[in-house]
């Protein structure tokens, strides 16, 4: 079937395109970009007033599965994505199993075809089990299909195992994505270390918990000369790091999220652990940090870190409560509400943050609304706002502390491969 | 004025006019008690439960025996012994205690924030007898009732709270009291000790106990877990007693009437010696009797009465 998005505004820097076009897509790919196209036998969809945008991908997500199928799914996460206008999602490996073999890798690939709503990246461990000891078989995850690897959730503490997965990693052209953590330095603690912590009285972990693994693993990529991708940036210190390694011309990129562009540690007072997360949420320095490093390009991704628990894992004392919120079905709004109306990221900006960056780090063929491309493409209104309804979430858990926010930035429709994955209701 | 809220969480919540209703509730609560027959029919009736996720003696204790004196029936639940050993978590448990027809939740617990979860969750009034290093709201009014007794009394007063600052739920309750009735506060004790951008809960900062005494009117000495040595906050006790112990040498170079409070149990010879804990300036054992008092007060008030005159008949 033929789908015409017809009136749209297509915002696709790479494409050089900004301006009113209309996009027609047949047999999963993009056949023509054009003025006034007409096509009888295509279903047509008036998205004039929207923007028709590259398809959005989510490069940091945990689906839960297998093992903990009660939090999300395979099927509830993907569709909690394409509600969110990603068209393709990366999943961290520290499921049950954990993503470690080139089995489980299959396995979720196998379970992405028969169930998912948009396309799953799995992204491999670093090493067996998680356990930061012994390396995974990254040869055997490549030829599984894993676009990375990633003990995320644990920090690599030994710095040799560290150096060895990126020398190996870069053989197959992989990314090592590092969850940057000093876990002596941040043992115990569960809310930034500062004035909240101290108020509150809750264990702290301070920045340099973060930034001293940052610095690390920054020199590790210049002795390995390989690619090093540091997940869920949320320090000042952070980006500062980051930011001069570039100017050195080492292959570091990094991701921040929405919540810790959004929110600070104040949001904390009231102990509601929808709040509570890792790496956690920092100062309004740090906020400010991370939204400049967004506008001049140090930040080279937002990514959600979509971490789904249940109620369960939740309703108990702060300290015990589960690290993690879940972020897909309010990413993209907090990115259009927080960033593209302030004027801190330009629609365009926000396209290369949200689909050619992550699509260049996960070493994707990406090129964009172009005829003969494969149709990924997110339709967004980014000035239609909607107050954020938990309870109506596609995902299988609640955690978010942005119930009852009124946000911008309503998605239209997601197009996955030429199939319509998400069309909001009212067409 | 009554209290604004159903529970007690800590004195940060409280504004200070709230904290000035406790403490003269306190006033008659005190003579109401040291009298031969102690008892008041306030709480006739009513049913307070003691949950104590930690060790405690002389809190749990002031607590069952202020709602006695209310004549309320008190049951005490120690975790050891309760259902949380098998693994109930803290809702459920509320929900049971109010099911089983509790009005007032007395909750001691190790972590912060504890108490807030119980008082979403139930009906019933919850009072918190310490959370973590969070608050210890019924010390503080202790203490700021002791204070005021003793010197007459808060505003504009120096006070100084010396130890484990960083741990301490006692400090955190005491600086909001205190700042919220105008006295001056000091924190002292080892950098190591000292909780980050805690100035900016409008106190002074000093690691140098000898600054920290030299115009104190009040010292509020801090219990020592001798465990922070065992996690290189402290190279040793030894050393931190020769630091930061309130000895009668440094006691001698305060001001005349200098006030000290220990919020105890103490480990005399370390962060106090028992000649000071023991001398005429220090009022530990008015503290716990001043703890019943006040807890009195919290009650009464949060079961509904009003102005301290009431009372007395």
């Amino acid at each position: 079937m033929k789908l015409l998005l017809k009136g749209g505004r297509v915002v696709d820097p790479r494409n050089g395109l900004d301006e009113t076009m209309d996009v027609l897509v047949e047999e999963g790919k993009v056949l023509a970009v054009d003025i006034a196209i007409d096509a009888e036998d295509a279903r047509v969809l008036d998205v004039s007033g929207k923007a028709v945008l590259p398809g959005l991908i989510d490069m940091h997500v945990h689906l839960r599965e297998p093992g903990r199928e009660d939090e999300e799914t395979i099927k509830t996460g993907t569709l909690a994505a394409a509600r969110g206008g990603f068209v393709a999602v990366a999943c961290m490996p520290n499921t049950d199993p954990p993503l470690d073999t080139g089995a489980a890798v299959r396995f979720v690939l196998s379970r992405a075809r028969e169930t998912g709503h948009v396309r799953v990246l799995p992204v491999g461990a670093i090493t067996k089990g998680l356990g930061g000891a012994e390396l995974a078989e990254i040869g055997e995850l490549r030829r599984a299909g894993a676009v990375a690897i990633s003990d995320d959730g644990h920090a690599v503490t030994n710095s040799r195992v560290m150096r060895h997965a990126m020398e190996y990693a870069s053989m197959f052209g992989m990314p090592v994505i590092s969850h940057a953590e000093d876990m002596e330095l941040s043992a115990g603690g569960a809310i930034n270390e500062g004035y909240w912590s101290t108020r509150l009285g809750l264990p702290g972990i301070p920045a340099a918990a973060e930034e001293t693994m940052v610095a690390r693993d920054i020199f590790l990529a210049q002795l390995a000369g390989a690619r090093l991708h540091i997940a869920h940036v949320s320090t000042a210190g952070s980006v500062e790091l980051i930011r001069r390694a570039k100017e050195k011309g080492i292959l570091v990129t990094c991701e921040a999220t929405p919540h810790h562009f959004t929110l600070t540690d104040e949001a904390v007072a009231g102990y509601d652990t929808n709040t509570k997360v890792n790496p956690p949420l920092r100062t309004a320095r740090d906020v400010e940090a991370l939204r400049q490093g967004l506008a001049d390009g140090t930040i080279d991704v937002i990514a959600s870190d979509h971490a789904p628990h249940t109620a369960e894992e939740k309703e108990v004392e702060y300290e015990l409560a589960a690290f993690g919120m879940i972020g897909l079905e309010t990413s993209l709004s907090l990115a259009v509400t927080e960033l593209v109306r302030p004027g801190i990221l330009t629609l365009g900006q926000l396209v290369e943050r949200m689909s050619y960056a992550p699509a260049r780090i996960l070493g994707l063929d990406w090129p964009g609304i172009v005829p003969g491309a494969e149709a990924n493409v997110t339709v967004l209104d980014p000035d239609a706002s909607f107050v954020v309804d938990p309870a109506r979430f596609a995902s299988l858990s609640r955690n978010t502390p942005f119930g009852g926010w009124r946000l911008f930035g309503k998605v239209v429709a997601t197009v996955v491969a030429g199939r319509l994955a998400y069309e909001a209701g009212g067409f | 004025m009554p209290l604004r809220q159903k529970d007690l969480l800590g004195l940060e919540y409280l504004e200070r006019e709230e904290i000035e209703l406790i403490l003269d509730t306190a006033v008659p609560m005190k003579e109401i008690f040291t009298r031969d027959i102690k008892k008041l029919p306030t709480l006739r009736g009513k049913t307070m439960v003691n949950l104590f996720y930690e060790p405690s003696t002389r809190t749990r204790t002031s607590f069952e025996l202020a709602g006695k004196w209310m004549s309320a029936d008190v049951t005490n639940i120690a975790t050891s012994t309760s259902s949380v050993a098998k693994g109930e978590n803290l809702k459920d448990t509320a929900r049971t205690l109010e099911a089983l027809g509790a009005n007032f939740i007395v909750i001691r617990h190790q972590m912060a924030g504890a108490p807030h979860l119980v008082a979403r969750t139930v009906k019933a009034s919850v009072i918190n007898a310490g959370d973590g290093r969070h608050e210890h709201p019924t010390q503080a009014l202790l203490d700021l009732f002791t204070i005021r007794e003793r010197l007459g009394r808060i505003e504009g007063l120096k006070v100084t709270i010396v130890g484990d600052i960083l741990h301490s739920r006692v400090a955190r309750s005491n600086i909001w009291g205190l700042v919220k009735l105008g006295a001056h506060v000091t924190v002292c004790g080892p950098r190591t000790l000292i909780p980050p951008e805690i100035s900016r809960m409008g106190v002074e900062v000093t690691c140098d106990l000898g600054e920290a005494l030299a115009d104190a009117d009040v010292v509020n000495v801090l219990r020592l877990q001798l465990e922070r040595q065992k996690k290189g906050l402290l190279p040793s006790i030894r050393e931190y007693s020769d630091l930061y112990g309130l000895t009668r040498e440094r006691v001698e170079k305060c001001k005349p009437g200098v006030l000290i409070l220990h919020p105890g149990p103490a480990n005399l010879g370390v962060e106090i010696t028992e000649e000071v804990a023991e001398s005429p300036s220090a009022a530990v054992h008015e503290q716990v009797t001043n703890g019943v008092a006040c807890r009195m007060a919290v009650l009464y008030l949060l079961s509904g009465g009003g102005k301290a005159g009431e009372i007395a008949a």
